[in-house]
């Protein structure tokens, strides 16, 4: 594996192996005096982050960090792309300086893939970390391995994804990866949230949730994204957690094994109610934990064997 | 690493140096020696912590184990150390799976430890092994045991337990069969065709 840019097309062998290898690491942390392993010394990882992000960032660092590589973050705001240097010279320059992987977030779609073209010269590896509407690999990685770790294997479960399909890289990045797991994915969304061709994704199609979740073994919650949103996607708020919110009284419609997921920022109250959220069924905070463990699998993958084959 | 099949049976050249019937003889000497040499068994010894590793090493440190609680009374506890993620060969080689780290719940914290492994060859598993140890606690003392040492050190390492000594050429290569992975318990000797380089199966 040279770069990770989407699931989409992503070998099951690789992903599974991915999968396993954050098993392993997380299982070897556990309880360890010192976490930390020196397998990407001397490596350099950079952070390219065109958009906010809190949890992706912190857990790329961590990550990184904790293999011992050494970690820069750039973000977009405080760099010289305030000046208007491009994608293309910004990532030069960061090759040029000596990193062996790019991390990046960015505004538009196919941005990672572009700057894995424009460093195909150097050498340097690129992990999407969420471009545009389109893909975020290792959100999809850390969902999976939570549900592996849960629910034994993802084949043949079937699991909900609930929301703003439309502007959700991440749902985009779950429906490969799990489907190409053996997972059967349904997507439950008003008509107007998701997304053109839909009928060519290895999905189902539903708007009535209700009905869905008396049959899942996981649903995931997706956050209504406000910023992407130029124009009436639904009437109100309201009408939205009325319709398509994970309440209390539809988490009881749930089998007792389901596992309810959300990639993160929540919103309370909108897509998610707060009880749910913080309930058992909930694996949030472990998305959170396996995130790491799994971007450290990403790394040791792309980083650890410099005559790897592609 | 992996549990490929090693030497299978039959190909052309190969010797072997232990039947099933010597490797067992052998672990139950090596046995006998840890018993002697940690004072295993004997009242206020904390009785040592036998670390394999993967692949090969981890069902020998569970034999071992399996052997001193029988002949001692006392058997020690098993487990396993992956030692891939500290290996100075990682950007060589395509990236490897990882394999299983067992400990003991109570930890290796002032324990004497038996790191446990099947060929001895440059020496630089067992100095990844060292480092990984290093992360995990600190060991009132190491100690290694191995069935076989082929020599050919590439470092100041050297076994405290040895099931058998083989002068090798460097090009030959020295496979440990055990029924746990590959269904049968043999050791045998590759004439240099299929040679393993140092720091591989070391």
């Amino acid at each position: 594996m040279k770069h990770l840019l989407a699931t989409d097309g992503l070998d099951p062998a690789v992903a599974t192996a991915v999968l396993d290898t954050a098993d392993e690491l997380k299982h070897t942390l556990l309880g360890r005096e010192v976490k930390k392993l020196p397998t990407l010394r001397g490596r350099t990882v950079v952070t390219l982050f065109y958009e906010n992000s809190t949890r992706t960032r912190v857990s790329f660092e961590i990550a990184g960090k904790w293999m011992s590589a050494d970690v820069i973050n750039v973000s977009a705001s405080s760099s010289s792309v305030n000046k208007g240097e491009s994608l293309r010279d910004t990532a030069l320059t960061l090759a040029a300086a000596g990193a062996d992987c790019v991390i990046v977030r960015h505004p538009a779609s196919g941005a990672a893939q572009r700057l894995a073209g424009w460093l195909a010269e150097p050498g340097t590896s690129v992990v999407n970390a969420g471009d545009g509407t389109h893909e975020h690999p290792t959100q999809a990685l850390l969902d999976a391995a939570t549900l592996r770790e849960r629910l034994g294997s993802l084949k043949d479960r079937r699991i909900a994804i609930v929301g703003d399909v439309l502007h959700s890289r991440v749902a985009r990045s779950n429906i490969h990866l799990l489907a190409a797991l053996g997972a059967e994915v349904v997507l439950v969304a008003p008509p107007t949230l998701l997304p053109y061709g839909v009928e060519s994704l290895p999905v189902t199609v539903s708007h009535d949730l209700d009905a869905e979740l008396p049959a899942v073994d996981a649903v995931m919650m997706l956050r209504v994204q406000a910023e992407r949103m130029h124009g009436g996607f639904f009437p109100s708020a309201r009408e939205y957690s009325i319709a398509y919110g994970l309440s209390e009284r539809r988490q009881k419609l749930l089998p007792d094994h389901a596992v309810v997921l959300h990639p993160g920022p929540m919103l309370r109250g909108m897509e998610i109610a707060s009880a749910v959220a913080d309930s058992p069924a909930s694996a949030i905070t472990e998305q959170v934990r396996n995130g790491v463990h799994v971007r450290m699998a990403v790394l040791y993958h792309l980083l650890a064997s410099e005559g790897a084959a592609a | 690493m992996s549990s490929r099949p090693r030497g299978a049976a039959g190909s052309a050249g190969e010797r072997e140096l232990l039947s099933a019937g010597d490797v067992a003889r052998t672990i139950a000497r090596m046995a006998h020696q840890v018993i002697e040499k940690t004072a295993n068994g004997a009242e206020r010894t904390t009785p040592p912590v036998l670390l394999g590793i993967p692949s090969r090493g981890t069902p020998l440190a569970v034999r071992l184990a399996d052997k001193i609680g029988e002949f001692s009374g006392v058997r020690p506890p098993a487990g396993a150390l992956d030692v891939t993620l500290y290996r100075d060969d990682l950007r060589r080689r395509p990236p490897r799976a990882l394999e299983q780290t067992q400990l003991p719940a109570d930890g290796i914290d002032d324990r004497v430890v038996i790191l446990v492994d099947d060929v001895l060859f440059s020496g630089r598993t067992i100095r990844a092994a060292l480092d990984a140890l290093r992360d995990h606690g600190r060991p009132r003392a190491v100690q290694l045991a191995v069935l076989v040492d082929r020599g050919h050190r590439e470092l100041p390492i050297r076994a405290d337990y040895v099931g058998k000594n083989v002068p090798t050429a460097r090009t030959e290569g020295v496979s440990v069969l055990l029924a746990e992975i590959d269904g049968r318990d043999a050791v045998l000797l590759r004439p240099s065709e299929a040679a393993e380089t140092p720091g591989e199966d070391s």
